[in-house]
């Protein structure tokens, strides 16, 4: 439905929204700051598993919680995402420590997901749906997708 | 014109006769033996207007009660001299007389009487309609509940700078108004509720005054920025004789050339986006005509300019190497000079902005970036609607329309280019190209996500169709985004200037079915395959426009983006729950569309309008649409319910 900007900005400009620039990093931890101060900041950083901690989540708990959360309304039920709503994030989600920081601290559009809404064990589970995901079919040899977008096609 | 078969009496002087020769009874004498008109008794408490008596009663022999020669029929005269080629309209008493001489003197051609199921419908198939044909078309509305249902549609086109002629039926004079509802249905000003979003409007007294009136609204309509009119034709004007002594005449229509920019101004900006090294051309809603499209390919390729297209219009072949919309962010943020063409937001697509609990923006762009503007839209703005967003300071403002304007800025720019200046450009474009091509890649990768997925992804559905239609004469006639994530954008071959016709304007909803009937009705002498990707939510608003379509055998391919939700809402409500620390899984409440599931095919086929699904294995769909096609083909509208993905 279109009733607005996409969650309030321009059209296009959600592209590859998945970016962690500087600027924006710092805006959102300042913002954070200063809205539930320092002492919940600290809780939330502490409540990321560390990066390197392998994951075992039951993914077909994490597929229902997926649709559950509502991740599939920004990133598609796949995780293949929109260039105007949410970045793609499978099959092959980025590392576990980054996935739930950007998760409990989002620094571009995304609603923040604390650990009050989503626990670290859901958010695992969720994770791990997301690396079960079949990897597509190679776009260049789906017959749909040969053309127009080639450059051989170009006029 | 017939012969009248009796004296016309102007219905006011008639009363006023049927006054006099009252008053003259009362004091007797010579004057009582007047003849003197029967007037119907005032019905009391309990009595019906139309009494069995006041039927069978003898009507008098000095009461006119026919005329061959009605103002509504001058004021169709006047529309037709306009060019109308359609009215839309839901039946009003307040232009009865207008609607019986559509139908009747006019011979229901030129206009031809649209039949709608609602006043909103009707307006935005004007809207949708005007940015095909590229004139408006006119809407017949009913006075004050006509004009209330009509005015988010006429809220759109307004935002969406596109010309809708409203004529209004009203009744001015309180003694010319049945008693009831009548006087529910006029109103002292009518066109006040709408006139924040509407360019002009006004209350025509005499036929004469109508007819300069009707000719000044199609020219100031038509005049960039384009936008709604609106003229009240009085009922009594409408139903009233025109004398017989008028001397009526149209005044000839002339429009306005568009506001080409200062000459000064035009070189200036020439001047600094020759010398950018980074220049982007920002197109929103730049181009209006045909001719718009070749002006745009010409600069981009004068400068070898990258040009991102907010596709507000159909501005910019999607194919053409110069085209990196793509990329929009990226180019924005490194670019040294930014040309924005007709862009409605250009504050917004040089910030970025965080909806997040506490708001917050900054600049994408360097310090140094020079912003250059050209809009009509500096020429007209209006204070209480808040649809000209942000302030944007820009270094080079030219208030004027922008295709008109390319013209001499393409000239200025090929007057100021040096030889060594064109080698550097050209060695631009070849890295351009290259990304484009880049770019292209990509986007079959992107597309190859979620291909199986069920309900099925926007891009299959989108490449699904497009392998339908590539080969025909097609004009796509709804939105892409963000509903469609805009992958016909990314997928399909845009060259035509008819092939896109961008969004509502003011992203209300109710607007896209409509539209596309008006566009398709454009469309259709044209030969063109209509196609429009049709929300669900938004054609809940208004479903009886497929009647409208099947009625009138507009030829329109309805493929259905049914997600069984108002997603966009979904959204906000998802970042409200999580803001407020409760979390998402209540946030279907209120946004979404099933428990029961619509059934579109269903809805579509009570019409009269074929119709398949729902559909949602993606194998499923190719055939569906193919068959769907061959229904279009044949001048008919058809439908495929497709469940899909959100986004």
């Amino acid at each position: 439905m279109i009733r607005a900007y996409i969650l309030g900005v321009g059209r296009w400009r959600h592209g590859n929204s998945s970016g962690f620039s500087r600027q924006a990093l710092f805006l959102a931890v300042s913002a954070f700051l200063a809205l539930v101060g320092t002492k919940a900041r600290a809780q939330e950083i502490e409540s990321i598993p560390k990066p390197e901690a392998p994951i075992h989540g039951d993914a077909k708990n994490g597929k229902r919680l997926y649709d559950a959360y509502g991740c599939y309304e920004c990133h598609g039920g796949q995780g293949q995402g929109s260039p105007l709503s949410g970045s793609r994030i499978a099959p092959e989600p980025t590392h576990f420590g980054s996935f739930v920081r950007y998760i409990r601290m989002p620094s571009g559009q995304m609603p923040p997901y604390t650990s009050r809404v989503t626990t670290d064990a859901e958010l695992t589970d969720i994770y791990s749906f997301l690396q079960s995901i079949p990897h597509p079919p190679d776009g260049k040899k789906i017959p749909l997708l040969a053309t127009p977008a080639g450059p051989e096609k170009r006029k | 014109m017939g012969k009248q078969k009796r004296t016309p009496i102007d219905r006011r002087d008639f009363l006023k006769s049927a006054a006099v020769t009252s008053v003259a009874a009362m004091v007797g004498g010579e004057a009582s033996a007047m003849p003197t008109a029967k007037v119907a008794p005032t019905p009391g408490n309990g009595t019906h207007l139309m009494s069995r008596a006041a039927e069978i009663g003898d009507p008098s022999d000095a009461e006119i009660l026919t005329t061959d020669r009605p103002g509504s029929d001058f004021m169709l005269d006047v529309l037709k001299s306009l060019g109308m080629e359609y009215v839309a309209a839901n039946p009003g008493s307040s232009f009865r007389g207008l609607h019986e001489s559509v139908i009747n003197y006019g011979q229901n051609r030129s206009p031809e009487l649209i039949t709608c199921c609602h006043e909103e419908s009707a307006v935005a198939i004007a809207h949708g309609y005007a940015k095909i044909a590229g004139k408006p078309m006119a809407v017949f509305a009913h006075s004050t509940v006509g004009l209330q249902h009509a005015a988010m549609a006429i809220f759109n086109a307004y935002c969406d700078r596109v010309p809708v002629y409203i004529v209004l039926g009203n009744t001015i004079d309180e003694t010319m108004r049945r008693p009831g509802v009548e006087w529910d249905h006029s109103v002292q000003d009518a066109a006040a509720m709408v006139r924040d979003y509407i360019k002009w409007d006004d209350l025509p007294i005499s036929l004469t005054h109508f007819a300069e009136s009707a000719v000044r609204a199609y020219k100031i309509a038509m005049t960039p920025p384009m936008m709604p009119v609106l003229l009240v034709a009085d009922s009594d004007l409408q139903e009233r004789p025109v004398p017989s002594d008028s001397s009526l005449r149209i005044p000839k229509l002339t429009l306005a050339a568009p506001p080409q920019g200062d000459s000064g101004a035009v070189s200036e900006a020439a001047k600094l986006v020759l010398a950018a090294e980074n220049p982007v051309i920002v197109v929103d809603r730049a181009t209006r005509t045909a001719e718009g499209i070749p002006l745009l390919i010409d600069l981009a390729e004068t400068l070898q300019a990258p040009v991102l297209d907010l596709a507000g219009r159909m501005n910019f072949p999607t194919l053409h190497p110069l085209n990196h919309s793509a990329r929009g962010r990226e180019l924005v943020s490194t670019a040294d000079v930014i040309l924005g063409l007709e862009v409605t937001d250009f504050w917004g697509t040089v910030h970025s902005y965080r909806d997040q609990l506490q708001r917050t923006s900054q600049p994408i762009i360097d310090k140094n970036t020079r912003l250059i503007s050209v809009t009509a839209n500096d020429l007209y703005v209006k204070g209480n609607y808040q649809d000209f967003q942000r302030y944007t300071e820009v270094d080079v403002a030219i208030a004027a329309d922008a295709q008109a304007t390319l013209p001499s800025l393409i000239e200025a720019v090929k007057r100021q280019l040096t030889a060594d200046r064109r080698r550097a450009l050209e060695d631009r474009g070849k890295r351009l190209a290259q990304s484009h091509d880049e770019i292209m890649e990509q986007v079959r990768v992107d597309a190859s996500y979620g291909w199986d997925a069920s309900p099925i992804s926007t891009a299959r559905l989108s490449a699904e169709l497009w392998a339908q239609i590539k080969g025909k004469d097609w004009s796509l006639v709804s939105d892409v985004a963000p509903g469609m994530s805009n992958w016909p954008l990314r997928l399909w071959v845009f060259d035509k200037h008819y092939q896109f016709i961008g969004g509502a304007g003011g992203y209300g909803v109710g607007y896209g079915a409509p539209a596309a009937v008006g566009a398709a009705l454009a469309n259709r002498q044209h030969g063109r395959l209509s196609v429009n990707i049709q929300c669900d939510g938004d054609l809940m608003y208004a479903p009886g426009v497929l009647w409208t379509a099947a009625h009138h055998h507009i030829p329109l391919l309805n493929i259905m983006h049914n997600n069984r939700a108002y997603h966009q809402e979904v959204m906000h409500l998802q970042r409200m729950g999580n803001r407020h620390n409760r979390g998402v899984d209540r946030a279907w409440i209120g946004t979404t569309m099933n428990h029961p599931d619509i059934d579109f095919a269903k809805l579509a086929q009570s019409m009269g309008v074929h119709a398949e699904g729902p559909i949602a294995d993606p194998k499923e769909l190719g055939p569906a649409i193919g068959r769907a096609i061959e229904v279009v083909e044949r001048g008919e509208s058809a439908l495929v319910d497709v469940i899909t993905q959100p986004r």
